[in-house]
């Protein structure tokens, strides 16, 4: 399968599941561009979230696996207690090292990885959620000139993670989940 | 780090690694590499350091520096009884069977600081093990076996590791096992008493006796695909025949050469075992 230059990283925590759920769910199953999701869950949480997006969107859902590649028509899903990093040649690495913002697996982690490897080619959506990760990821993403997406606040489920962003990045596109939606179809 | 600083960090590192090698005889080379450059960026936030010359200065000057150094890059976060239900796996599907052995040799490779090691030994204990194992637990970094070997972990992990032996199947009160002391608990050193602490760097140094089990959870995922390679043959040369390897929830054989020698014991738990 072709690689893709670009990659879309999406966080979130309350209320992420089903704002990312509607965003993803009318992406064709060839879409493009590989999508990293990163969840806060609890730990040691043994759900059934590849499924769940397996059977709620075209796309092909999968939790990642080290050294696996990042490939189109994929939605990358962050293993609970597990960070996820991308390496240079578009393969995952776990790491199970500390917490960051109080969780494993972080969207700053995530964010921070893939803008390293994929710099301004990187799509940065943080969506509804009740912590401070991921806006320092935003930032990272913005300073390499990648695109960064927040939330509406009005609309999250919870306002804290998108406000937060908004506080680090003032000049991050702000949208509504249709409208990201609409913005990821854009990128076909 | 400043932006302009960046696009030289990852070659700066690179050469790091390469010296490091040379002086200290620690190779780095095999490690992923997105995982070590966040936990340098991490180490040098902590240090105060503005760049990887300034670091660089420090670790050739101070060998303490350097441990202290060794032991932020290489991960040593760890829990006892993570993922109980692999504990409760080896305690059904794997200690029965070494159970009929006249003694028991098992290898814990990247012990770190020891919490896995005790929750093993505990294991063995209830299951009547113990006085016939012996337990070699090595791991690159000297000074986390050194708090591994004194065995004394934070009272504030307690009620999640008691929870955790619970959930693993733990047959006794879990608070018999250590002592109290000052924000600190200290585990019952007979559990370590038929330990042998060792340091063996898993990207180097060869295979350096014979085992029934080896376990080796969350240490693979650092290793580039090269590095992941050379360890499960090291592995395998390690363990009897029908002996066991036990990994970490996210780490598979299936990907290695030696996959074909090894049946799975328990998929989710990736237990497996070397056939005859």
């Amino acid at each position: 399968m072709i690689k893709s230059s670009k990659i879309v990283v999406m966080g979130g925590s309350w209320g992420g599941l089903q704002a990312s759920l509607s965003v993803l769910k009318e992406l064709p199953a060839t879409y493009p561009i590989p999508i990293v999701l990163v969840l806060h869950r609890l730990r040691n949480f043994e759900g059934s979230l590849p499924e769940l997006y397996d059977s709620k969107t075209l796309l092909k859902a999968v939790e990642v696996d080290e050294k696996e590649e990042a490939l189109p028509g994929h939605v990358y899903l962050a293993p609970s207690n597990y960070h996820v990093l991308l390496e240079k040649d578009q393969t995952f690495s776990l790491d199970d090292s500390e917490l960051e913002n109080y969780s494993r697996p972080a969207i700053d982690v995530t964010f921070t990885s893939a803008a390293d490897v994929y710099g301004s080619n990187t799509i940065g959506i943080l969506l509804s959620g009740a912590s401070r990760d991921g806006s320092a990821g935003l930032k990272y993403i913005s300073d390499r000139g990648g695109t960064v997406v927040v939330q509406d606040p009005a609309e999250a489920e919870l306002d804290t993670m998108p406000l937060a962003a908004i506080d680090q990045v003032p000049d991050g596109e702000i949208m509504n989940l249709e409208q990201i939606q609409a913005y990821l179809l854009s990128l076909t | 780090m400043k932006l302009e600083n960046e696009a030289h960090f990852e070659q700066e590192v690179e050469a790091l690694i390469q010296d490091i090698h040379t002086q200290y005889g620690y190779d780095f080379g095999g490690y992923a590499r997105a995982s070590v450059y966040r936990r340098i960026k991490r180490f040098l936030g902590q240090k105060g350091l503005a760049s990887v010359e300034e670091l660089r200065g420090a670790l050739f000057a101070n060998s303490y520096f350097f441990e202290n150094f060794l032991q932020e890059v290489t991960v040593n976060v760890t829990e006892m009884f993570r993922d109980p239900a692999f504990f409760l796996s080896l305690r059904a599907n794997v200690l029965p069977i070494l159970s009929t052995y006249p003694y028991i040799k098992i290898w814990d490779a990247g012990c770190s600081t020891g919490e896995e090691l005790f929750s093993l030994a505990i294991l063995l204990e209830e299951e009547g093990l113990l006085g016939r194992t012996k337990i070699y637990a090595t791991d690159i970094n000297q000074k986390v076996l050194k708090q591994a070997k004194e065995g004394i972990f934070s009272v504030s992990n307690m009620a999640s590791y008691t929870a955790g032996y619970y959930a693993a199947g733990g047959k006794r009160e879990f608070s018999g096992y250590y002592r109290s002391n000052y924000g600190n608990v200290k585990f019952d050193s007979s559990l370590v008493k038929n330990v042998v602490f060792y340091p063996h760097n898993l990207a180097t140094d060869s295979s350096f006796n014979e085992f029934h089990l080896i376990l080796c959870r969350n240490v693979l995922i650092y290793f580039n695909r090269e590095l992941q390679e050379r360890v499960y043959r090291l592995f395998d040369e390690s363990l009897v025949s029908l002996g066991y390897l036990a990994l970490g929830k996210k780490e598979t054989l299936a990907m290695s050469s030696i996959s074909t020698s090894y049946n799975i014991v328990d998929k989710s738990n990736r237990i497996y075992r070397k056939a005859s």
